[in-house]
């Protein structure tokens, strides 16, 4: 577990290496736990670990390109907007990221649109 | 002449497939001419009885069925009384009147009231709990009994009664088939022949009473089985009647229309009465009558001809030669003409008693009079057409047993393509739709699609088994414009099939995913959830030493090493070596249970116990804590080897008959650790009691006095299915290396996430049994591939996982933040 630095609303979170390549680390917050996505292509993606459908763990989901599939029914969830792919529907709050130096920095006051 | 007149009446007694497609015959030829109203007896549309069967089998649904909506009779005009028989015909004043009263006039009558079922004269008919199989009433009778009760009798052998039995076996029922005579389908086939099917039919789990006069029916307050007049007694809560049929006819009787076996009508299907046709199995002509359905079609024609185009008609009714085919899936038969041969008659037989393949072709002056096919019958149509040709077949007589592609190798006939065929060759048996009705068709309405063509023409929309040759007419006609359907690709990123994928794996030594999805041109580069994890099994497969398992590939349960549940906590289950368990390893379990605050613990249907509720960060030290009790991963979350289910065998059972437990550890010792195209079950039973329940898993086993019997492709799930006997061996190392043959087989040859249940299907029992039974050497070739990758796999995940308490292992959080 990382040690926490504080930058006004940006909060480390941890170095991205720390997150295998097509792989998710959760991060336990005070409103629930977020998920972080490191796709293919080493972008960062975060949303709330909650999938729309029945709220399961999206952090155990495959990822592939930018999205996300749910491990308990399938749905499929774009990391970018957090919107399920049609034909399902539903929304999965996102949380602004941004890397900065290989660190990843997770945006705390924006805990989901 | 621009006289206006009321349009002639024509009234149709029977709304089934015969009048119905009369009718449709007739409205294509001269569709104003009549004023058409149909009584049916049955409360439903026009349906395609032929597919009962597949009903029964739970392969299609009574929806499926129906050949003309309420929607077709509104816009032909046609007025639909189902549900309301005609009970009597008045010919003096050409009217009928139906059960409810109706009465209507007619100027034309069209009986085609079919046939009703054979009900032997025996004692105890009126019991509840005894059907036909006739009607979608019969049917709904069947699968409501299916549910409800156990064991089921079928009286009769013959293809109705075959197809009923199918079915209700299908459905779970444990089936008793009572036959009269020595000879499954005598009808439709010889002594050797019915014996191939009784025999297959036999392993599928039917169980036959030969040479069985059916003497009466018991119970009291529902039937409780039947007697036989040998004394012999069959237990079943449904007896199904399935002797024969008998042409229908009550109403033509009562008119004082002639009348033999059925209504008797001339070559034009007319009744003695001039304004009063028959059509279908109620018609009797030249003597014979008929209940197969290619014949109805014959004679819908031509009865449409003389109706609508009555005083031009020339066409006949000359009779049919009739060919049969079970729909019973998975067994191929076929039959035609006079198979029985006789005076005169020459016969050519084969006879592959090991792949169970069986042709006869009995000839009569140069010409083909009679076939039987079982087991191979892609030349039955080839055949039907020579002998309905009165073909001379003497100049390539030498190939003939081996089929259209052989005698055109030979240069004796040309090689079999649609485009070769004539213009009247009858594509479609069970609808009597020949080549250029197809071909026509498929030009004036436009078509592009098999279903476009069966919805316009019905070649192909009953049985099915020409569907092959549709699909070429449809690619013969339009050329480049043709798009095949089937088979689609593995996933939306690729448009190559499974078994096209794992051959270039092999071929092209692709070694990891990207090689794989750069080769063969992956739509997307990461690809999907649904193909990735197919690629990492086909490559952990075909690559066993060399390839590095990809983590991220792998559903969340083979990537943690334990199943996921609604809640997001995961289920721990440890293998308990063939069920076997002892106070330490329970104790041990127990402490588990205490220390790690497990909510529940259950018991599996493998006999193994389940720790449900496991956060995924405790996982580690759950098993680590497992593992120092000697307790290793039961990869019940896998598509991988389960359990080994078994009974405790001779070493306690009194009924035991060899050491079942012993065995079903064995087997666990050998496959645990393997992984599959989907989950594979193991059962090990001590005797035919099977309280194991072998017969339901991937692979069985049954001990007998003498040795093992070898079952595959059970399925206790979704759909159960029982499975195929394999072969019967006498040895323990025998059972080992037919088992590792048979998974390895599975492993390198199904699709991912096939069960071994519907792979089997789809390759059949005979391409395994070749494979794993009759070649000796593929069989120890399969079984050294499957040992051979065994040595890389067999490492217990939660042994290799545990290590992972690391800092930054997939269990741990990658922070905590406080906000």
């Amino acid at each position: 577990m990382q040690d926490i630095v504080m930058d006004r609303d940006w909060l480390d979170v941890g170095g991205v290496e720390e997150i295998p390549l097509r792989g998710t680390r959760v991060i336990a917050t005070k409103s629930g736990p977020v998920a972080v996505f490191r796709t293919t292509d080493n972008r960062i993606f975060a949303t709330r670990d909650r999938c729309p459908h029945k709220n399961g763990p999206l952090s155990q989901g495959i990822v592939h390109g930018t999205r996300v599939t749910c491990p308990l029914h399938g749905w499929t969830i774009d990391l970018a907007t957090g919107e399920a792919i049609a034909p399902d529907r539903g929304c999965v709050p996102t949380i602004p990221t941004q890397v900065v130096d290989g660190r990843i920095l997770l945006h705390v006051t924006q805990s989901g649109r | 002449m621009n006289m206006i007149h009321t349009r002639e009446k024509l009234v149709v007694i029977g709304n089934g497939m015969a009048g119905m497609r009369t009718v449709e015959e007739i409205l294509k030829r001269n569709a104003p001419r009549f004023q058409v109203t149909v009584f049916g007896a049955e409360p439903h549309v026009n349906y395609d009885r032929i597919m009962l069967s597949s009903v029964l089998a739970g392969e299609k649904e009574v929806g499926d069925t129906i050949i003309n909506s309420l929607a077709w009779y509104g816009d032909n005009g046609i007025r639909l009384f189902a549900g309301d028989p005609i009970v009597a015909i008045d010919r003096q004043a050409k009217t009928v009147t139906s059960e409810s009263g109706r009465i209507e006039s007619y100027d034309r009558l069209l009986l085609a009231t079919g046939s009703r079922p054979i009900v032997p004269p025996i004692a105890g008919l009126n019991l509840p709990g005894i059907c036909a199989f006739r009607d979608i009433a019969d049917v709904d009778q069947m699968i409501t009994a299916s549910t409800q009760h156990r064991r089921a009798v079928v009286i009769g052998g013959g293809l109705l009664g075959l197809e009923a039995a199918n079915g209700l076996m299908k459905r779970g029922m444990s089936v008793a088939v009572v036959h009269l005579m020595d000879t499954l389908m005598e009808r439709q086939l010889d002594k050797i022949a019915g014996g191939l099917l009784q025999r297959e039919l036999d392993e599928r789990g039917l169980n036959f009473f030969m040479n069985g006069q059916t003497e009466e029916i018991l119970g009291t307050d529902r039937v409780e089985g039947v007697r036989l007049a040998d004394g012999r007694e069959i237990p079943g809560d449904l007896v199904c009647m399935a002797i024969g049929i008998r042409p229908n006819v009550d109403l033509a009787k009562k008119a004082d229309l002639e009348i033999n076996r059925g209504v008797v009508v001339g070559d034009d299907m007319r009744t003695s009465d001039p304004n009063i046709f028959a059509v279908g199995e109620c018609a009797e002509h030249r003597g014979l009558t008929y209940g197969l359905v290619a014949p109805l079609y014959e004679m819908a024609k031509v009865c449409a001809d003389h109706l609508a185009l009555e005083e031009t008609a020339t066409s006949g009714y000359a009779g049919s030669i009739l060919s049969t085919k079970l729909k019973v899936t998975g067994i191929d038969l076929f039959s035609a003409g006079n198979f029985n041969g006789g005076e005169d008659c020459s016969e050519l037989t084969f006879n592959d008693t090991g792949r169970r393949v069986y042709k006869k072709v009995v000839l009569r002056d140069g010409h083909i009079e009679g076939v039987v096919l079982y087991g191979e019958v892609t030349d039955g149509g080839w055949y039907l057409d020579l002998l309905r040709k009165k073909e001379d077949v003497t100049p390539f007589k030498d190939g003939l047993l081996f089929g259209q592609a052989v005698v055109a190798a030979m240069g004796q006939v040309k090689p079999a393509s649609v485009d070769d065929l004539p213009a009247d060759y009858q594509i479609c048996g069970c609808n009597g739709v020949c080549k250029s009705t197809i071909l026509d068709t498929i030009a004036a309405k436009s078509l592009s699609t098999l279903e476009e063509v069966r919805a316009h023409t019905k070649a192909s929309a009953s049985c099915g088994s020409c569907t092959g040759l549709v699909e070429s007419l449809l690619k013969s006609a339009l050329g480049d414009g043709f798009q095949k359907a089937a088979p689609a690709g593995m996933c939306k990123c690729t448009s190559l099939s499974h078994e096209e994928v794992r051959r270039r794996i092999k071929d092209e030594r692709l070694m990891n995913i990207p090689a794989v999805m750069a080769a063969l041109g992956w739509s997307q580069a990461d690809g999907c959830s649904s193909c990735r994890p197919a690629l990492n099994f086909y490559l952990i497969c075909a690559w066993p030493g060399e390839y590095q398992d990809d983590a991220q590939s792998r559903f969340i349960n083979e990537r943690a090493a334990a199943n996921i549940q609604k809640d997001g906590t995961f289920s721990v289950i440890p293998r308990m070596w063939g069920g076997v368990t002892s106070a330490k390893e329970l104790r041990a379990i127990a402490d588990v249970v205490d220390n790690h605050g497990i909510p529940t613990v259950k018991v599996t249907g493998g006999q193994r116990i389940d720790m449900l509720g496991v956060p995924k960060d405790r996982l580690p030290a759950v098993w680590r804590d497992l593992n120092a009790a000697g307790l290793v991963s039961g990869h019940a979350y896998g598509k991988a080897l389960r359990t080994v289910k078994t009974c405790v065998g001779s070493e306690w059972c009194r009924f035991g008959t060899q050491d079942s437990t012993a065995m079903g550890i064995a087997l666990e010792k050998m496959t645990w650790g393997s992984w599959h195209p989907h989950k594979v079950k193991l059962a090990v039973s001590g005797c035919p009691r099977n309280c194991a329940e072998a017969t339901i898993k991937d692979f069985g086993v049954v001990a007998v006095e003498s040795g093992w019997e070898l079952h595959v492709g059970g399925n206790g799930g979704i759909k159960v299915r029982a499975t195929d006997f394999l072969c019967k061996v006498e040895t323990d190392a025998e059972v080992l290396e037919y088992c590792g043959a048979f998974l390895q087989l599975y492993r390198e040859e199904a699709r991912y996430l096939d069960r071994t249940a519907p792979w089997l299907e789809r390759v059949g029992l005979d391409y395994v049994k070749a494979r794993i039974v009759v070649d000796a050497e593929s069989r120890k070739a399969l079984y050294v591939r499957f040992l051979y990758s065994q040595q890389f796999f067999q490492n217990d995940p939660w042994a290799e996982n545990s290590k992972q308490e690391a800092p930054n292992s997939e269990f741990a959080l990658l922070a905590t933040v406080d906000a």
